[in-house]
């Protein structure tokens, strides 16, 4: 089983967060940046799992400048055998998802998993994009994903529950926690991860559909009201009358 | 030209979500001097569906078919983008809830149409261009989306814009989407239904407890206030992890990301992780022992006090304000 897992960079969730060019940008200076939780924990070890039981091959794939490649070579550790990376500036969604289509398209991949969302943007748009370019299947949320005869089960989440479906590969799935537990990568795979394929590609076209014109932080930090825990009653007085929520 | 809102029934109802994209996609149709209309795929009954018309929808239009009634991201995308063709919408809404997560990015590349995913704020004009406000980097900042394809696709957060609603009635029509066999791709295998309690990501209440109560045997108070309330409960990620409460309970960076009216967190630190899936909501209040848990810092009511001497005082006193209204 051929298996694509699109891994993305994301600030460190305990950030502190800036935007500079006159808000127009994100502040990278001082920020450590990670894989994307879910991509990692979820998306990329299910994938590993699915290769060490059936046998076949993990690729990651991430669009983004050199100075992602640690986090690149982090996925080859975990386990991934081979890398890509497109070199470009990934500026929204629309254009990282065609860049992760094109590679895809040549491969035939069985199938394309990828996390939730990013902690960045909260979008999951990636995966949907991706799954419409391929003309493929697609489902989201998903806490359990087994494989067999190409056809994939699923648990998916819905309001109120979870819901059991059945879909023939090749197919796309968007991760959420459970799918997996995260590995740490151990020496072993640290070492191997250097050695192992890392292909840089260049970008295929500019289309993009959405610019962010603006990014703003919350107006002033909230100001806790205290109410002495002898007085709860006060608290229900607020909650109605102040900020009329009952 | 008109807007079109993808609309969800689920148990016989029209989905709270969707009521509040519907009532989205009306404010923006408004906006636009044009016509609001609503899509539903599947088969629910027509005198359900008139009731959009509360929230500004002027037609309803319903692929009435059994072979519909299942979500099918790849199945729904084709269905929906004819019928923006069709009605010529420039508009597309769908709710940010599970289905149109996968639902709206699809859309956006079927049709080339620029995507907002969660907005939070209805979007400003300038002739053919959109800015749509959405959250991100989990809340701690916001975006201004810019969109200037000619159909633009937006999912509205839950809980955003509360539809106010009319006593208008929406037409219904019935459509037939042109689908093919291969466009069927995913089968319902079962259901699992946490019955007898509010979902979550609908909840306009919610009490919320951690590993301040202790132990799993101290949740009773928990539930009885959120029955009390009509509230939903959640629960930090460390308790989920210890199995002292189900993980669909479990709200933060890696669970549920939540945006009720008001959250009550007992016993909860408020690490930036539990923040992450909180912070959207419009009211916190905090009840904790320790003044310096950094979730006060994100409250705006707060109790420094025992949660077992607090919450069962909460209860009384909630209980007393009920009856009295």
């Amino acid at each position: 089983m051929k298996i694509l897992v699109p891994i993305s960079k994301v600030p460190d969730t305990t950030s502190k967060i800036a935007f500079i060019e006159n808000n127009t940008k994100f502040n990278p200076d001082g920020v450590t940046f990670i894989m994307n939780p879910t991509d990692e924990w979820y998306a990329l070890v299910r994938a590993i799992e699915l290769k060490e039981k059936q046998g076949g091959e993990v690729v990651v794939i991430h669009v983004g400048g050199a100075e992602t490649e640690q986090i690149i070579r982090k996925a080859l550790a975990i386990g991934a055998d081979k890398a890509v990376r497109v070199d470009a500036d990934p500026t929204d969604a629309y254009f990282v998802a065609t860049q992760i289509a094109n590679h895809a398209k040549t491969e035939n991949y069985d199938l394309i998993i990828t996390g939730k969302e990013t902690i960045d943007y909260n979008s999951f748009e990636i995966g949907g994009m991706v799954a419409e370019l391929l003309d493929i299947p697609a489902v989201a949320l998903v806490s359990k994903l087994e494989v067999e005869n190409g056809v994939a089960t699923l648990k998916r989440e819905i309001e109120g529950g979870t819901e059991t479906v059945e879909v023939k590969l090749p197919l796309l799935v968007g991760a959420e926690k459970d799918l997996a537990v995260a590995r740490i990568p151990n020496m072993k795979g640290i070492m191997s991860a250097r050695t192992k394929p890392l292909t840089v590609v260049a970008a295929a076209g500019t289309d993009k559909l959405t610019t962010v014109v603006n990014y703003a932080l919350p107006e002033k930090a909230k100001q806790c009201k205290y109410v002495s825990p002898d007085n709860v009653g006060e608290l229900v007085r607020l909650l109605h009358e102040e900020a009329k929520v009952i | 030209m008109a807007v079109l809102s993808f609309v969800e029934i689920a148990d016989g109802k029209i989905k709270k979500a969707s009521v509040e994209a519907a009532y989205y996609g009306s404010k923006v149709a408004e906006s636009l001097g044009t016509d609001s209309i609503a899509l539903v795929i599947g088969e629910a009954p027509a005198d359900l569906l008139a009731t959009l018309g509360q929230v500004g929808v002027k037609k309803v239009v319903q692929a009435n078919n059994a072979r519909f009634n299942s979500f099918d991201s790849k199945l729904y995308t084709k269905i929906v983008a004819q019928a923006a063709a069709e009605s010529g919408a420039t508009v597309v809404v769908l709710s940010f809830n599970n289905n149109g997560k996968l639902l709206a990015p699809r859309l956006s590349v079927k049709l080339k149409a620029g995507y907002v995913p969660g907005a939070v704020e209805l979007p400003v004009f300038n002739g053919n261009t959109a800015v749509v406000k959405k959250n991100v980097f989990s809340g701690k900042a916001s975006a201004e989306y810019q969109v200037a394809t000619d159909v633009k696709v937006i999912s509205v957060n839950p809980n955003s814009l509360p539809p106010i609603k009319g006593t208008a009635s929406a037409e219904v029509v019935q459509i037939t989407p042109t689908v093919a066999d291969t466009d069927f791709t995913t089968v319902v295998k079962g259901v699992d239904k946490i019955t007898g309690t509010i979902p979550l990501t609908e909840a306009e209440l919610v009490v919320s407890a951690g590993r301040g109560l202790k132990g799993p045997e101290n949740w009773g108070m928990i539930e009885e206030l959120a029955r009390d309330m009509g509230a939903a409960t959640a629960c930090s990620r460390a308790v989920a992890d210890v199995d002292w409460r189900p993980h669909h309970e479990h709200v933060g960076q890696t669970g549920l990301t939540i945006r009720p009216n008001l959250y009550i967190a007992v016993g909860i630190s408020g690490a930036i992780q539990h923040l992450a899936g909180v912070n959207g909501s419009k009211v916190i209040v905090v009840i904790n022992t320790d003044p310096e848990a950094p979730f006060f810092k994100a409250a705006d009511y707060g109790i420094v006090g025992d949660a077992f001497q607090v919450v069962p005082k909460l209860i009384e006193e909630y209980m007393k304000f009920k009856n009295a209204h």
